[in-house]
């Protein structure tokens, strides 16, 4: 006797969201270091300067993706191979754009 | 024998959060494989399984470990480290500054902590990513070869993140240790 087929939805969600916060986080965190305006604003604790909004609203953003895709998901079964390959890809470019001498490509520098 | 306070959160932060978390990565990266035999990947091996009880506690204590160490990092050490110097003030109390003074070492700053400082943050989420997979759906996840690989490549992302991460931090801190603070006396001089 076999199992019922499980829908991969749940788990497409979170493998998706979790790569987009990743990619948020290289993003935010390479216009924070090229923008002092955009620095200035995520400056949420001064001890810690824009790395304490940066980390902030990457993760937030992550966690409110992950519901809002767990949501519609739910008992979806999606094209997972096309997610996985999505998702590895912002994964990919989440982590380049921590690298420092990366991120100063886009800023020009 | 001494430690000031600063040095005990620092190992506290580096040595007992982020070296565990790292060692709990490789670990969970070897189960991980250790469960994905190929041949197992049908709607068969589908049929729910008990959990391990270990196994919730061990994947727990790995995204507890991670999520402490880049707390632990960013709001309580980090700021000691960036703190800016009042002029005339001893650097070796104020690393940033220190490493920045000279361009033989600024290069630890602006290379080496920049870097740290953000990629650290991806192996918290991604490992907890991974057990959140593990321990809630674990029926999908033994169904389908497509969804370990996933997991295994996030797995993987996290160690790599925490890695560099933490082979920084340990660096950084060898040519510009966090300092200061009470002074702990741990063990009376012989001499």
């Amino acid at each position: 006797m076999t199992a019922p087929a499980t829908p991969n939805g749940p788990i497409a969600a979170a493998v998706l969201a979790c790569a987009i916060g990743c990619f948020l986080l290289g993003v935010l965190a390479v216009a924070a270091d090229g923008s002092k305006t955009l620095a200035s604003a995520l400056n949420f604790w001064n001890p810690s300067g824009p790395l304490s909004g940066v980390t902030t609203v990457a993760i937030a953003l992550w966690l409110v993706l992950w519901a809002i895709l767990a949501a519609r998901w739910r008992s979806r079964t999606v094209a997972f191979a096309k997610v996985t390959a999505a998702a590895f890809a912002f994964l990919a470019l989440g982590l380049l754009l921590t690298f420092p001498p990366f991120g100063d490509l886009f800023l020009g520098r | 024998m001494e430690l000031t306070f600063r040095e005990l959160v620092t190992a506290l932060h580096g040595m007992l959060f982020g070296g565990f978390f790292l060692m709990a990565l490789f670990a969970a990266f070897v189960l991980l494989l250790q469960l994905s035999h190929p041949e197992q990947c049908s709607a068969q091996a589908a049929a729910a399984q008990p959990i391990p009880r270990w196994q919730t506690f061990y994947l727990i204590s790995m995204v507890v470990l991670g999520w402490a160490a880049v707390l632990t990092g960013a709001y309580i050490v980090y700021p000691w480290y960036r703190a800016v110097a009042p002029a005339g003030a001893d650097l070796t109390l104020y690393p940033k500054a220190l490493l920045t003074a000279r361009s033989s070492t600024a290069g630890w700053h602006t290379l080496g902590m920049e870097w740290k400082e953000h990629v650290a943050w991806i192996a918290p989420m991604a490992a907890t990513m991974v057990a959140w997979v593990m321990l809630k759906h674990r029926a999908a996840w033994n169904a389908s070869c497509q969804v370990r690989n996933a997991v295994l490549g996030l797995a993987a992302a996290a160690f790599l993140a925490a890695a560099i991460a933490g082979a920084w931090g340990a660096m950084i801190d060898k040519k510009a240790p966090v300092t200061g603070g009470q002074t702990y006396q741990l063990m009376r001089s012989a001499k």
